[in-house]
C-alpha cells in the first residue's frame, strides 16, 4: 500500500524547468546558466556617462572633489563599507596592519603617510575601482557610490589620525581625557 | 462439515484487527521520524565540496564580514556565492601553493566555475528573498546558525514549511535591531518579546502567513 501512496509523489513542482541562481546548465558550452552581459550592453539607468562619478577622473586626471555632496549618513555608510571590504588588509584605522597582511599578504602602505594624505580623492577611487599592486579590483563588489563613501571615510580616518587636542570640541575634551584615545 | 478453525482462533483475529491500528499508527510515526531526521532534512550534514572551505576560519579566525563574500545579500533575493576572484583577492599571496586550493587557482586560470554543492536549497515552488529578511531585522544566524563555528558548512535548520512558519507566525520572538543582523554572536536580550513587538511596529513588519507570501 505504501508503494501505491508513494507512487502519487511527483517532483515536477519541486524541480521546475527553470534555472535557480548559478545553477549549472548543460545547454551552454561553459556550463553556466548565469550568462555574462553581451559586450556593449547597458542596463536601463546604468549608462556611465558621468566620468567624474564612475572613474574618479576628469580628462584623465584624478579629481580632488566628490561627485555628490557628502553628509553624515554617507560617511557612516563609508565607515560600514570600509570595515567590510578594506579593514581585512588596511585595518579599521587604515594603518595597513590588518589581519590579512599579518598572515603573509604584502603589507599595504598606511593611509596616513604624507603621499596618501596629499593624494587627490580620485586616486583612492581609482585604486578601489582598478586595484593597485597586489590589491585586486573591488569594482564588482562595491558599487560606485559606495566607493566614494569609502574614499570620504578614508579622509575622515586621515583627519582623525592627525588630529590634535585643539580639534576636539571643548565639551568632549573632558570625556576624552578621562577615557583616553 | 467440521470447522477448519477452532473457536479459540477468534481471539487471534480480533487481536490482529486491533493490532493493525497500532501498526498503522507506527508506520505514520516512523514516516514522520524519517521525514524530520537529518537523513531527509540534511541538518548537521556537511556536504562534500571541491575545496574544504571553513567559515570558522574566515569568519571567527580572520573576522571577515559576511558581506565581504556574499555581496548581494542586502539588495537581492540571492546572497551571492563569491566569484573565484574574491577568493584570489587574498589567496593570490596567501596559501598560494597549497594543493588544497588548486581547484581555486585552476578556476581562476582557466575561467571555469568552481562547482560548489549547495547547502541550502529551497523547492521550486517556494519564493525566498534574503534582502527583505535582513532589512526587516532577521539576522543571518537566526536561520544559518553559528556559521562562524562551522569548519565545514552544514545546514542548521530543516528548511521545511513548519520551520518557516514558526518564525512567520511569531516574528517578535526572532526579530533583532537592524544594526545587529550580521552579528554572529548576537544573543537576544532577556526582554526579547517586548523588543520584538516594538521592532515589528517600527519596521512595519506585515502579516506573513498568507499562502502567497512564499508560494507565488
Amino acid at each position: 500500500m505504501a508503494w501505491v501512496l508513494l507512487g502519487a509523489c511527483r517532483t515536477d513542482m519541486h524541480v521546475q524547468p527553470r534555472y535557480k541562481s548559478l545553477e549549472p546548465s548543460p545547454f551552454f558550452d561553459d556550463g553556466r546558466s548565469a550568462r555574462p552581459l553581451v559586450e556593449g550592453t547597458v542596463a536601463r539607468g546604468h549608462l556611465r556617462i558621468d566620468e567624474h562619478l564612475y572613474t574618479g577622473k576628469v580628462n584623465g586626471v584624478d579629481v580632488d572633489t566628490f561627485p555628490f555632496p557628502m553628509d553624515r549618513a554617507m560617511l557612516e555608510r563609508g565607515r560600514e563599507r570600509f570595515n567590510i571590504f578594506c579593514s581585512p588588509c588596511h585595518d579599521r584605522t587604515g594603518s595597513g596592519n590588518g589581519i590579512i597582511p599579518q598572515r603573509g599578504f604584502r603589507h599595504p602602505p598606511s593611509n596616513h603617510i604624507d603621499r596618501l594624505r596629499k593624494a587627490p580623492v580620485g586616486h583612492f577611487f581609482d585604486v578601489i575601482t582598478n586595484g593597485f599592486g597586489a590589491m585586486y579590483s573591488f569594482a564588482s563588489r562595491i558599487p560606485p557610490r559606495d566607493r566614494w563613501a569609502i574614499v570620504a571615510y578614508i579622509r575622515v580616518l586621515q583627519l582623525s589620525e592627525n588630529a590634535t587636542m585643539a580639534d576636539v570640541p571643548p565639551e568632549a575634551r573632558v570625556q576624552l581625557q578621562r577615557e583616553g584615545p | 462439515m467440521a470447522q477448519i478453525f477452532h473457536r479459540s482462533t477468534n481471539i487471534l483475529s480480533r487481536l490482529t484487527i486491533y493490532g493493525a491500528l497500532f501498526i498503522l499508527a507506527g508506520l505514520v510515526w516512523a514516516a514522520y521520524i524519517i521525514y524530520s531526521s537529518p537523513y531527509f532534512t540534511e541538518v548537521n550534514v556537511a556536504r562534500q565540496q571541491p575545496v574544504p572551505f571553513s567559515h570558522k576560519h574566515h569568519v571567527s579566525g580572520l573576522g571577515l564580514d559576511c558581506r565581504f563574500c556574499h555581496t548581494s545579500v542586502e539588495e537581492s533575493s540571492f546572497a551571492g556565492i563569491p566569484p573565484t576572484e574574491t577568493c584570489m583577492t587574498c589567496h593570490s599571496q596567501i596559501w598560494s601553493d597549497s594543493p588544497m586550493l588548486e581547484p581555486v587557482r585552476a578556476s581562476y586560470r582557466n575561467n571555469t566555475s568552481l562547482e560548489w554543492t549547495r547547502v541550502y536549497q529551497l523547492p521550486g515552488y517556494a519564493y525566498f528573498n534574503h534582502s527583505i529578511h535582513l532589512n526587516k531585522g532577521i539576522g543571518c544566524s537566526t536561520c544559518h546558525g553559528r556559521v562562524d563555528r562551522m569548519p565545514l558548512t552544514y545546514r542548521e535548520n530543516p528548511m521545511q514549511m513548519q520551520w518557516c512558519l514558526d518564525c512567520h507566525r511569531n516574528v517578535e520572538r526572532y526579530v533583532r535591531p537592524r544594526e545587529d543582523v550580521f552579528k554572529m554572536d548576537y544573543v537576544p536580550p532577556g526582554d526579547q518579546l517586548a523588543l520584538g513587538e516594538k521592532l515589528v511596529k517600527e519596521y512595519k513588519i506585515q502579516k506573513l502567513t498568507d499562502c502567497t507570501t512564499c508560494h507565488r
